[in-house]
C-alpha cells in the first residue's frame, strides 16, 4: 500500500506533465522534450532561494527578456508602431529586471514558504512564452520533425545551463506540511495529499479554463484546426505563447510539489518528463483522459518495479512504451503525408 | 578531368598521408571523427533523405560494441556459442545480425505510426539499453568490459591508432560510396520520395513502409559497425558513450553538417568533434566550474542552424569548392523495358457499379456507375462539389466505397491499396500536383517505372543495377520526350511552371506502362498550345489502345477530345452520352447554367 501511495503521487505529477505535453503538441505541433526542465528549474529555483542565494535562473530570464525586447522592439519600430514599444519593454525588460531586483534585495530566505513558491514560479513560468517567442515562433510552420529536433536541442541546452546554475548537487526542499494522517493501517504524509490535491485542482482549473474562457476556447480551436482558427482572428503566436506559459506553469508547479519528496538534480527533469511522455503516448498525444490514466499507470508500475527489481526500474518503465506502440500501430492503418 | 573526381582524389590523398604527418593526438581525433561520421551518415539517410529520425543511434553503436566486447573477452561461452568469440570479424557479423533484428522489431512497432513516434520510441529504447548495459553484471555494470582484443587483418594486428585509422576510414568511405550509390537508384528514388511524397509514391507502386524500414535498418547497421570499430580501438567498453545524450549529439552532427547530403555527415562529425574538444578545454575555465557545458553551445547552435540554414553547412561549403555536378547520361542502346500487352480496343477495362460513398450523413456519391473501355477517353464532368473527386478516389483506391463495386480488368479493387492497383495497370495524376521539387524531371518520371524493375538495395549499393537503371532512365527519357518536356529533362521539377508540372505527372504515369490512365484536371493551368499538344498526346494514346478517364473543367478541351461524357451533380449521374448529346441535354444545361426557360 505504501507503494500504491508512492505510485499515485508520482502518477499525479506525470499526469500533469502529460497534459502539458498533449496541450503543447495539439496547439503548436511541438513535442516538448524540455517539459521536464521546467520541473527541475522550478524545484531548484525554490531550493536556491531557500539556501539564501539569488536564483541564477532569474538572470536567464533577464537575458531572454532582453533578446525578446530587441527582436520585438525592432519589429515594432520597423512597423512604425511606437505605442507597442511600451508594452514590449514592460513585459520583456522591466518585469525580469524588477523581479531580479526583488530577489536580490529582499531577504528571500526568511520569507514564508508560500511566498517563496510564488516567487519561484514568477521566475520560471515566463520563460515559457519567452522560449516560444525566441525559438519556435520563427519556425512555427516547420515540419513536426524539425520542431522535435529543435526541442531536443533546447532540452540539451537547458540541462547544460541547469548544471551551470545549480551545480551537480541534488536538492530537497522542506515539505509544505508536516502533518500526516492515519487511515487504517496507512500513514499518509501531508505532502502526498498536497501533490494529489494540487494536481486535481490544476486539472479541474485547466478544464474550466478550456471550457469557460475565451482564451481557453481559442486554444482549443487552434488545436483542432490551425488554419481555421487563424482565419477567425486567433493569432497563432499568441496561442503558442499562451500554451508555453501553461506548459511552464504546469512544469514549474510540479517541480515545486515533488521537491520535498524526491531529491532533484539539474538533470532529473528529463526522466520525469519522459515518463509524462510515456503517458502522453498512451493517449496518442491527443487524448487528455487516457493520458492521465496512463500517467497513473506509469506511476504505479514504477513504484512496484522499484520495489521488486529496483535496478531495472527505468528499463521496465520505458519498455512499457513498446506494447503501447504495438497496440497503436495495429489499430491505425493509413499512409500519412508529412505536413 | 571531372572536377568532382579531382576534389575527391585530393581528399583521399590527404587522408592517406595524414598518419605519417600529424601527431598521434590528431590521428586519434580523426579516428573519432570517422567513427562518428559513420553513425551520422546513417542519420543523413534516415533524417535528411527519409524524413524520419532516431535518437537511439548511440544505443545501436553500443549494441555493436558490447556484442563484440562480450563475445571476444568471454572465458567460458557455452559450447554452441564457443565459435563466436574466436575472431572480431565473426563478432562483427553477429553484431550486425543482432542490430538488424532489433531495428526491424523497433521499426515494425513505430514506423506505421506517424513520423514522431519513431523518435520517441528510439528515445525510450536508447534509455532502456543504456540502463541495461549499466546494470547487467555479466556486462561489467558501469565499469564495463576491459581487455578487448585488437582486430587483425591478414595477420596484421591493428593495435595502434595509426593502424586502425586506415580501417576506420576505409569503412567510412565504403559506407559513403554505397549510400551515394543507393540514393542514385530505383530504391533510392523511392527512399527520397518518403519525405513529402508518400501518397504519390504509393500510387506509383512504392511500398513506403518497406522503404522506411530499409533506411532505419541501414542507419542502425552503420551505427553497429561504428560501435564494433570503437570497441576494438578503445580496447574496452563502458555504458557512457552509448547514452541518450550521445545519441542526440549524433543527430546534431547530421543536422549541422547538412542532413540531406552524404558528405554533410563528415562535415558535421568533424565540426562537432573538434568544437567539443575545444569547448571542453575552454568553457570550464571561462565559467569557473567543471561540467559538460559544451552542450549549451551545441543546443543553441542547433536552434540557430535550424532557424537560419535548415540544410546545414554542406551546401554552403559546396559553393566554395568549384565542383560541377554531373548530368546523367541516357544510353540510347539500352534495351527497352518489358511492356504489358494492352487489352484490345473496345474491351471493358473499368466498371464502377452503383458506387455509393457516405461521409456521415453526407452522400458524396450516390449509385454512381460508369464504364471505360480500351481505346476510349471518358470524361467525368460536373459543377464544383458534384462529387467528381470523391468518385476519382473510389476508383483509384485512395478511398473505399460505402457500398457498390469497382471492377478493374474484371477484378474487384475496392479495399485494395493503391500500390496493388498500380501493379494491375492503373496509373494516375493528381489534382494538386505531387512531385519531388528538388529532384530532376528525369528522376521524377523514373519513379513511375518503379514496378517495372526489380533491383534491390544491395545491388544498388554495389552498382550491380546499372543495366536496369539504364533501361529505366531510357524509358523515363522517352516518356518525357513524348509529352514534350525534353528540354527540361535535367531541371529541378520544382522549377517548372504549374502546367508543365501537370504534364510531368502524365509522363510519370505513362512510365508505369498502364492500361488505364486516370487524369485529374490535366488541362488546368495549361496555355492554349500546351492544351492542344496534350490533346494530341491523349488521342495518340487512345489509338494505341489506352483507356483514359479524365476529370476536367475545361469544356472546350473535353468536347473536342473525348468519346463519351458522364455528368455528375450532387453526387449522382445526371447524364451520360456523346459530347454532342451532352451539350444539348436539358438536365446538364440546367446544372451548369441554372435552368433554361
Amino acid at each position: 500500500m505504501m507503494l500504491a501511495q508512492d505510485g499515485l503521487t508520482n502518477g499525479a505529477i506525470y499526469a500533469l506533465l502529460a497534459l502539458a505535453l498533449v496541450l503543447v503538441f495539439a496547439v503548436t505541433r511541438v513535442i516538448c522534450i524540455q517539459q521536464g526542465e521546467f520541473v527541475a528549474y522550478g524545484a531548484l529555483t525554490l531550493a536556491m532561494m531557500q539556501s539564501g542565494a539569488v536564483p541564477a535562473t532569474v538572470w536567464l530570464l533577464v537575458a531572454m527578456g532582453v533578446l525578446v525586447a530587441l527582436i520585438d522592439g525592432a519589429a515594432a519600430l520597423r512597423a512604425g508602431q511606437t505605442g507597442k514599444l511600451v508594452g514590449v519593454a514592460g513585459w520583456s525588460l522591466a518585469y525580469p529586471l524588477i523581479l531580479a531586483a526583488v530577489l536580490s534585495l529582499l531577504p528571500v530566505k526568511d520569507l514564508p514558504l508560500a511566498v517563496q513558491v510564488v516567487l519561484a514560479l514568477a521566475v520560471v513560468v515566463p520563460m515559457g512564452p519567452f522560449m516560444y517567442r525566441l525559438i519556435y515562433q520563427p519556425i512555427a510552420s516547420a515540419p513536426v520533425l524539425i520542431l522535435l529536433i529543435v526541442s531536443v536541442a533546447v532540452h540539451v541546452a537547458m540541462v547544460g545551463l541547469g548544471l551551470l546554475f545549480f551545480g551537480a548537487e541534488g536538492q530537497r526542499t522542506p515539505a509544505f506540511s508536516d502533518a500526516s494522517f492515519e487511515a487504517g493501517p496507512l500513514l499518509i504524509s501531508g505532502q502526498t495529499v498536497w501533490v494529489i490535491v494540487a494536481s486535481l485542482v490544476l486539472i479541474v482549473g485547466l478544464y474550466q479554463f478550456f471550457e469557460r474562457t475565451l482564451y481557453g476556447k481559442a486554444l482549443r480551436a487552434t488545436a483542432i484546426n490551425r488554419v481555421g482558427a487563424r482565419l477567425m482572428g486567433i493569432s497563432p503566436s499568441l496561442a503558442g505563447k499562451l500554451t508555453f506559459f501553461l506548459a511552464a506553469l504546469i512544469g514549474a508547479l510540479s517541480g515545486v510539489l515533488i521537491a520535498p519528496i524526491t531529491t532533484i538534480y539539474y538533470d532529473t527533469g528529463f526522466l520525469i518528463g519522459l515518463k509524462g511522455f510515456v503517458a502522453a503516448i498512451i493517449g496518442g498525444l491527443a487524448s487528455y483522459p487516457i493520458a492521465a490514466l496512463g500517467a497513473v499507470a506509469v506511476g504505479l508500475l514504477e513504484a512496484f518495479s522499484s520495489f521488486w527489481a529496483s535496478a531495472y526500474k527505468e528499463v521496465i518503465v520505458f519498455t512499457l512504451i513498446i506494447p503501447v506502440l504495438l497496440w497503436r500501430s495495429l489499430t491505425s492503418r493509413h499512409v500519412e503525408e508529412e505536413e | 578531368m571531372r572536377t568532382d573526381r579531382l576534389a575527391l582524389g585530393v581528399f583521399l590523398a590527404l587522408l592517406l598521408v595524414v598518419p605519417a604527418v600529424l601527431s598521434p593526438f590528431y590521428v586519434t581525433l580523426l579516428n573519432y571523427i570517422g567513427l562518428y561520421a559513420m553513425v551520422a551518415l546513417g542519420l543523413v539517410l534516415l533524417t535528411g533523405v527519409g524524413g524520419l529520425t532516431s535518437f537511439g543511434q548511440a544505443a545501436f553503436v553500443g549494441l555493436g560494441a558490447y556484442t563484440t566486447a562480450a563475445l571476444t573477452t568471454a572465458q567460458n561461452l557455452p559450447g554452441w556459442l564457443a565459435w563466436a568469440g574466436s575472431s572480431p570479424w565473426l563478432t562483427l557479423v553477429i553484431g550486425l545480425v543482432l542490430t538488424a533484428t532489433v531495428a526491424v522489431i523497433l521499426g515494425s512497432l513505430t514506423l506505421k505510426l506517424s513520423g514522431h513516434f519513431l523518435p520517441l520510441g528510439t528515445i525510450a529504447w536508447g534509455i532502456s539499453l543504456y540502463f541495461l548495459f549499466g546494470t547487467m553484471e555479466s556486462l561489467g555494470g558501469h565499469t564495463g568490459i576491459t581487455g578487448v582484443p585488437p582486430i587483425s587483418l591478414f595477420g596484421w594486428v591493428l593495435d595502434e591508432g595509426q593502424e586502425i585509422y586506415y580501417l576506420i576510414w576505409a569503412f567510412l568511405l565504403l559506407a559513403v560510396f554505397t549510400t551515394q550509390n543507393l540514393l542514385d537508384s530505383r530504391e533510392g528514388r523511392a527512399i527520397r520520395a518518403l519525405k513529402g511524397g508518400m501518397v504519390m509514391a504509393e500510387a506509383m507502386g512504392v511500398n513506403t513502409a518497406r522503404s522506411r524500414m530499409i533506411i532505419f535498418v541501414i542507419a542502425a547497421l552503420h551505427a553497429c559497425a561504428s560501435g564494433w570499430l570503437y570497441a576494438h580501438m578503445q580496447r574496452f567498453v563502458n555504458p557512457t558513450p552509448f547514452g541518450l545524450h550521445i545519441g542526440i549529439e549524433y543527430l546534431f552532427m547530421a543536422v549541422v553538417g547538412g542532413a540531406g547530403h552524404v558528405w554533410g555527415a563528415l562535415v558535421g562529425a568533424g565540426l562537432i568533434t573538434v568544437l567539443k574538444q575545444w569547448l571542453q578545454d575552454i568553457l570550464p575555465k571561462v565559467l569557473g566550474a567543471s561540467g559538460n557545458f559544451e552542450v549549451i553551445v551545441f543546443g543553441l547552435m542547433m536552434v540557430l542552424v535550424l532557424q537560419r540554414a535548415r540544410d546545414g553547412l554542406w551546401p554552403i561549403l559546396k559553393k566554395l569548392v568549384p565542383v560541377r555536378g554531373v548530368q546523367k547520361t541516357i544510353d540510347p542502346s539500352a534495351e527497352a523495358l518489358p511492356r504489358r500487352t494492352l487489352p484490345k480496343a473496345g474491351e471493358l477495362i473499368l466498371e464502377a457499379k452503383d458506387v455509393t460513398r457516405k461521409f456521415g450523413g453526407l452522400v458524396a456519391n450516390n449509385n454512381m456507375s460508369l464504364t471505360v473501355r480500351a481505346g476510349e477517353i471518358l470524361a467525368l464532368i460536373g459543377p464544383n462539389g458534384a462529387g467528381k473527386s470523391t468518385m476519382f478516389n473510389q476508383i483509384s483506391g485512395v478511398d473505399t466505397p460505402t457500398s457498390g463495386e469497382v471492377l478493374f480488368l474484371g477484378k474487384p479493387i475496392a479495399g485494395h491499396d493503391s500500390r496493388e492497383i498500380a501493379r494491375m495497370g492503373m496509373s494516375r495524376t493528381f489534382q494538386h500536383v505531387k512531385l519531388l521539387p528538388t529532384m530532376t524531371v528525369l528522376e521524377n518520371v523514373a519513379i513511375g517505372a518503379h514496378l517495372r524493375s526489380h533491383k534491390g538495395v544491395l545491388s544498388a549499393a554495389w552498382r550491380m543495377d546499372r543495366d536496369e537503371e539504364a533501361r529505366l532512365l531510357k524509358e523515363a527519357a522517352y516518356q518525357i520526350e513524348r509529352v514534350g518536356l525534353k528540354e527540361h529533362m535535367y531541371e529541378e521539377a520544382g522549377s517548372l511552371a504549374l502546367g508543365q508540372q501537370r504534364i510531368l505527372e502524365i509522363a510519370r504515369a505513362l512510365c508505369s506502362d498502364p492500361c488505364l490512365l486516370l487524369l485529374d484536371e490535366p488541362a488546368a493551368g495549361l496555355r492554349f498550345k500546351e492544351k492542344a499538344a496534350l490533346g494530341e498526346l491523349l488521342k495518340k494514346l487512345r489509338s494505341e489502345g489506352m483507356a483514359t478517364l479524365i476529370v476536367e473543367h475545361d469544356m472546350d478541351f473535353v468536347m473536342g477530345l473525348v468519346d463519351r461524357i458522364v455528368v455528375m451533380e450532387f453526387g449522382q449521374k445526371i447524364a451520360e452520352g456523346l459530347p454532342d448529346e451532352i451539350q444539348k441535354n436539358p438536365a446538364v444545361l440546367e446544372a451548369y447554367l441554372g435552368g433554361v426557360d
